[in-house]
């Protein structure tokens, strides 16, 4: 862009993400099988798949909640797999939650600055010793806050509200911003238009492509909304019964027989209309 | 007879010094309550194994105090950690009534621990408190009250400031609300828990070394809990300013109706005022009213 933009904050690259021959399982049940997964640096990725497919048991393997009984996890060609959850956060890997996971109780501000929790140096006897410096780090924090996600999310007029009295997608949204406040290099969304309607769909798949392409993050989606997965997307990776039975851009992954057989398996099956869906959102 | 005035002020002076020191526990409650979301049923018994604790390094090891305080803290913090590791932590992923339980357990643990290291029977802490009385003109205060008051407030100063100004203090509140939420923003769950058990252990070792130089120390001494217990009630479980101001409110409510209606009338008054807090704000005077949205 022009140089006039070079107040912009300087923001970490995006981040390539390699998932290989990644299994899980819980007693009995594999949940995983085996995946591959390349999610290419600046890309939007989506990983679909039928209710139970393991799209959530991959996404928190990935993000270290689960520990995969084989398989590697690279960011950047770097091995992560027996990194903790909390430390891959501190590597630019943020995500948010299907259920929701927000500090109830806290407001709309508050559970945003805290996506920089990781982040920032001072500690317990800086707030004695460093006066100064951690005054400084918190307006600073909370000027990057204001401009880079707030405004940027349109959620100024509910900062200062307790999060449990959003409305859903609304709570949804303060959840990206969350993400976004710990200045990811891959972010990760697990349904993030589940339960929403057209329109804050439509408002959220907006946001989501402006985030990549004003803060050129890598985005990996999990989502059930095919329209708006075959929308946005670059790449689509779709898993059942814990395998990955296709990969590839949108219109292939659609056209692949298997995908076809995976979401209309019978007939009757109400996914049929999603997929339907899909097809006329691509064309619209 | 007339009450004297002068009675009403001694009486509230040292019932607000008793009740600094259920104010001091009541917040070491209130720092494992706000980040690990665990009622610690066993905090009485966390004083009481302080009190001893100091009583084996000033008595027993005949150290002096200058350093047999620290060293208390010390071994209390480690004691803190202990538990934390090999009771709490295994039972991170399960529910919350199997964790209390568990803290009820580790009450007949540490009388367990404490009458088998030292027996049941009650001791005397070395004098450590200056004994000469203080007199504010006519008033009258024990040296012993009116010093561990004192140290109890200067205790209480130092952690009220710590959580008003530490950005931590919100980490420990975000653990409290949703554990995978705090993880996934980089927040250290597990250092979490350590932290704070070993705070809490901390903080209840102080309060006890200062119950035990006021009455005397005896493996029975956890009791004490059970006033604290209606004093974070009636704060609000995750407010350390609630514990403060509800533990001086019934320190000194116990003091009054004991001293004026008569010792047997001390715990009515102390439960009249639990019940009607919890009929009229169940989530105590200063605590954390959840919103829900349905």
């Amino acid at each position: 862009m022009s140089p006039s933009h070079s107040a912009a904050p300087v923001r970490p690259p995006a981040a390539r993400l390699d998932v290989e021959n990644l299994s899980l399982q819980f007693g009995g049940v594999k949940a995983l099988d085996g995946i591959d997964l390349h999610v290419e640096p600046g890309s939007i990725t989506a990983l679909i798949g039928p209710n139970g497919a393991g799209k959530t048991s991959a996404f928190n393997a990935i993000s270290g909640f689960y520990r995969p009984k084989t398989g590697t996890v690279k960011l950047d060609g770097v091995d992560i797999t027996q990194v903790p959850a909390r430390d891959r956060a501190k590597l630019g890997l943020a995500r948010t939650f299907q259920n929701i996971a927000l500090f109830r109780g806290m407001t709309v501000l508050d559970n945003i600055k805290l996506g920089r929790h990781a982040h920032l140096t001072s500690g317990v006897f800086g707030a004695f010793l460093y006066w100064g410096k951690t005054r400084r780090e918190e307006m600073e924090l909370r000027a990057e806050i204001e401009r880079d996600v707030i405004d940027f999310l349109e959620l100024d007029h509910i900062r200062n509200v307790p999060v449990a009295i959003l409305p859903y997608g609304l709570q949804k949204k303060v959840e990206l911003a969350r993400a976004l406040a710990m200045r990811p290099r891959i972010l990760m969304l697990d349904e993030p238009v589940a339960g929403m309607n057209r329109e804050e769909t439509e408002d959220m798949a907006r946001a989501i492509l402006d985030v990549r392409d004003e803060w050129g993050v890598t985005v990996l989606l999990v989502e059930h909304d095919m329209g708006m997965v075959m929308d946005i997307s670059d790449h689509v990776c779709v898993l059942n019964f814990g395998r990955r039975i296709a990969a590839g851009s949108p219109t292939e992954v659609r056209n692949n027989p298997d995908v076809i057989k995976a979401y209309l398996g019978g007939s009757g099956d109400p996914r049929k209309a999603a997929l339907d869906g899909a097809a006329m959102g691509e064309v619209a | 007879m007339a009450v004297e005035f002068i009675d009403i002020v001694e009486t509230s002076l040292a019932g607000i010094g008793t009740g600094s020191l259920m104010a001091l526990t009541g917040v070491a409650f209130v720092i494992i309550y706000k980040a690990t979301k665990v009622i610690n049923l066993a905090i009485g018994e966390m004083l009481m194994i302080g009190a001893f604790v100091f009583y084996g390094f000033s008595a027993g090891l005949s150290l002096p105090i200058w350093a047999s305080v620290p060293l208390t803290l010390a071994v209390a913090a480690v004691i803190g950690g202990l538990i934390e590791r090999t009771m709490i932590r295994p039972l991170l992923k399960d529910n919350p009534v199997s964790v209390f339980m568990v803290t009820i357990g580790l009450t007949s643990v540490l009388i367990g621990v404490v009458e088998l290291v030292w027996s049941a029977e009650p001791r005397r802490l070395p004098e450590f408190l200056p004994s000469q009385p203080v007199l504010f003109g006519e008033v009258f205060i024990p040296s012993k009250t009116a010093y561990s008051f004192v140290i109890a407030a200067a205790a209480m100063a130092v952690l009220i400031t710590v959580f008003s100004f530490w950005r931590g203090g919100i980490a420990l509140r975000a653990t409290a609300t949703d554990r995978a939420a705090a993880s996934s923003v980089g927040i250290d769950v597990p250092g979490v828990f350590s932290f704070s058990w070993m705070l809490a252990a901390v903080v209840a070792a102080l309060a006890g070394i200062l119950v035990g130089s006021v009455g005397g120390i005896s493996s029975a001494m956890g009791l004490f809990g059970l006033s604290v217990f209606v004093v974070v009630i009636v704060g609000g479980l995750d407010s350390i300013l609630g514990a403060l101001i509800a533990g001086l409110f019934i320190g000194w409510l116990e003091a009054m109706v004991g001293r004026f209606m008569g010792g047997e009338f001390k715990l009515l008054a102390t439960f009249t005022i639990l019940l009607v807090v919890l009929v009229v704000r169940p989530y105590g005077l200063f605590g954390t009213h959840e919103i829900e949205r349905l």
